[in-house]
């Protein structure tokens, strides 16, 4: 029988605040540990917490951006479960009025093939845009941090990350395969940057995904027994841990078992998935409303005027390069899934501009020469895009060269470095290096005739049929004009001596 | 009405004395028993309350403010080891 995989994911993502959600104590990460506890967050009796508006504003504004309908009402309820990790031995969450209601995000996906290979060259297969349903996304408080390594009689509790503002974004189970859960995740990744609600840093902890599988035949509507999967710390690590827990579960019921509901972590070593076998917790948390909080409204004005403030999103930025700039929709796509990458190549390219160029030539440019080598060299480096020392106005002046035929796109690479090392502007390196690619026909036609007369061998093999044997002869002229001759202007002159 | 007294123990982390635990499931259920009076009143057109205060919308300014509560509660730990508090060893959740 055929199965296909049911697939829901829950993201924690750290809203960006300066102070936690309930208390002032601070957000910042690698803090002495427990420096950032207050009464409140060590849930001290007669503490009360007060929400943190920014952090109720942050979370309004993915909701928004993730086309949910915001609450008009809302409330905060008690989680209640025993572990050393919850000082109050209850998280203060949302249940049943979470400040985002139903929404949806469109995924540029490939479905089950690798997209976005390294080999550029692959033949490009086209996106599907998939809409994933998203079912919630309410704020909650987050707990300590529990330190087993090298303690042998105890855990250390460190309970600066208690109470530290989370938004919790629930999907639909509307994933059909690891691929999908890998673009989604990449999808909201890039909104959740471009909003500037938080860094998304899933080492640092400020963001964290959970998946729910379960697996059914073609064509059976109810769903199966659904296992969840967490200690997943890297998107690689959710499509990998997604893609064992859907062959175990389909060989498991080929052999007659039954799926057990459960909690299941991922070990990146092994490549598998084991069951946590704690004495079940039941998961009976006894939600009730939190007495110490007081009910909140939403004016739609508040609500549209977060609206306002939303930048232009990650597909929509995509879609316009593709029309406003005639770049592949590759190309778009890479682009636009930081947002500081896609103000550096609109900021370069508007820099190359200067009134009569074909604006797609130039945009293939600017987007080539990012993406292989300002980004290879950034990469190389470990350097963000908004770090690098290399101005977009800056590497607008070299593709300039390039495009006015001043540099071959090889010398161009080098004068990159040099930028790169130096700081110095692509005009000022070439004059001082002299650089300039040589067009000049006169002397490209002089080195020519010489390179000709020097090689007969492979002029008559040329002549014969054998178009290899041009190599030889570009190669020839290169020599002689030190590199510098416009490979364009050689290779007419090369081909129009050759034919007399 | 009907307490599972085992359960509710269970997950509130108290061991009872079965003595005890007839007493207090007995005590819960009069308890359910006397609020259930109000399933009489008819409350559908009525929005149900979640806080009897008559008071919305209590925010605080995102400032930082750090306190010395760590270094004091640290002091009242059963057991600390450095700036943590240390506690049985517990299972990955
Ligand atoms: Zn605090």
């Amino acid at each position: 029988m055929q199965y296909e995989p049911v697939i829901g994911l829950e993201v924690h993502v750290q809203l960006k605040t300066k102070s936690k959600l309930f208390c002032s104590c601070a957000t910042m990460f690698g803090a002495e540990g427990n420096r950032n506890t207050c009464p409140v967050c060590l849930g001290w009796p007669g503490s009360l917490p007060v929400l943190n508006e920014v952090a109720l504003k942050l979370g309004i504004r993915v909701g928004l951006a993730l086309n949910c309908k915001v609450a008009e009402r809302l409330k905060f309820d008690r989680k209640n479960y025993f572990y050393p990790d919850l000082p109050k031995a209850y998280q203060i969450s949302q249940f049943d009025m979470p400040v985002n209601g139903r929404g949806w995000l469109d995924v540029e996906t490939k479905g089950g093939q690798a997209p976005f290979s390294e080999e550029k060259k692959k033949v490009p297969v086209p996106f599907i845009t998939k809409r994933i349903g998203i079912t919630r996304a309410h704020l909650e408080e987050d707990a300590g941090k529990l330190l087993h390594e090298g303690i042998a009689d105890g855990s250390l509790v460190d309970y600066n990350r208690g109470g530290i503002p989370l938004l919790e974004i629930v999907s639909e189970p509307d994933i059909r395969s690891p691929q999908e859960a890998y673009d989604y995740l990449t999808a909201l990744k890039a909104i959740l940057q471009y909003i500037e609600v938080s860094d998304c840093d899933m080492e640092k902890g400020s963001l964290r995904c959970d998946a729910n599988v379960s697996v059914r035949p073609v064509g059976q509507e109810k769903f199966g027994t659904k296992v969840e999967i967490k200690n997943l710390n890297s998107f690689k690590m959710v499509q990998k841990a997604i893609q064992y827990e859907i062959t175990r579960q389909t060989e498991a019921i080929g052999d007659g078992e039954t799926i057990v509901q459960e909690t299941r972590l991922w070990n990146d070593a092994k490549g598998t998935t084991f069951s946590m076998r704690s004495k079940e917790e039941a998961h009976d948390y006894r939600y009730f409303p939190e007495p110490d909080l007081v009910p909140f409204t939403l004016s739609r004005e508040t609500v549209e005027e977060i609206r306002k403030t939303l930048p232009e999103l990650p597909l929509e930025r995509a879609k316009r390069f593709i029309k406003e700039y005639g770049i592949s929709e590759y190309d778009a796509y890479v682009l636009t899934q930081e947002r500081k990458l896609a103000e550096y190549f609109e900021a370069c390219l508007k820099g190359q501009i200067l009134g009569k160029e074909d604006l797609s030539l130039s945009a293939k440019l600017a987007s080539n020469w990012i993406q292989t080598e300002l980004l290879a060299m950034l990469n190389a480096k470990n350097i963000a895009i908004e770090d690098c020392s290399i101005s977009p106005q800056a590497l607008a002046g070299l593709i300039r060269l390039v495009e006015q035929g001043t540099l071959s796109g090889k010398t161009a690479k080098d004068v990159l470095q040099e930028m790169a090392a130096t700081g110095k502007a692509a005009e000022v390196i070439v004059k001082e290096k002299g650089l300039t690619q040589v067009s000049d026909t006169g002397l490209i036609e002089k080195a020519v005739e010489k390179a000709i007369a020097a090689n007969p061998t492979a002029v008559a093999e040329f002549k014969a049929g054998k178009q290899k044997a041009l190599g030889a002869l570009v190669g020839a002229v290169m020599k002689e004009t030190g590199g510098k001759a416009n490979p364009k202007v050689l290779n007419e002159i090369l081909l129009k001596n050759l034919s007399k | 009405m009907e307490i599972n007294i085992e359960k509710i123990s269970e997950l509130a982390r108290l061991n009872l004395k079965p003595e005890e635990k007839h007493k207090l499931a007995q005590d819960l259920g009069a308890i359910l028993e006397y609020v259930k009076k109000l399933d009489v009143l008819d409350t559908k057109d009525v929005e149900p309350t979640s806080h009897v205060l008559n008071m919305e919308n209590v925010f605080r300014a995102d400032e930082a403010k750090p306190t010395d509560a760590a270094r004091k509660a640290l002091q009242h730990a059963p057991e600390t080891e450095g700036s943590f508090f240390k506690v049985p060893k517990v299972v990955q959740r």
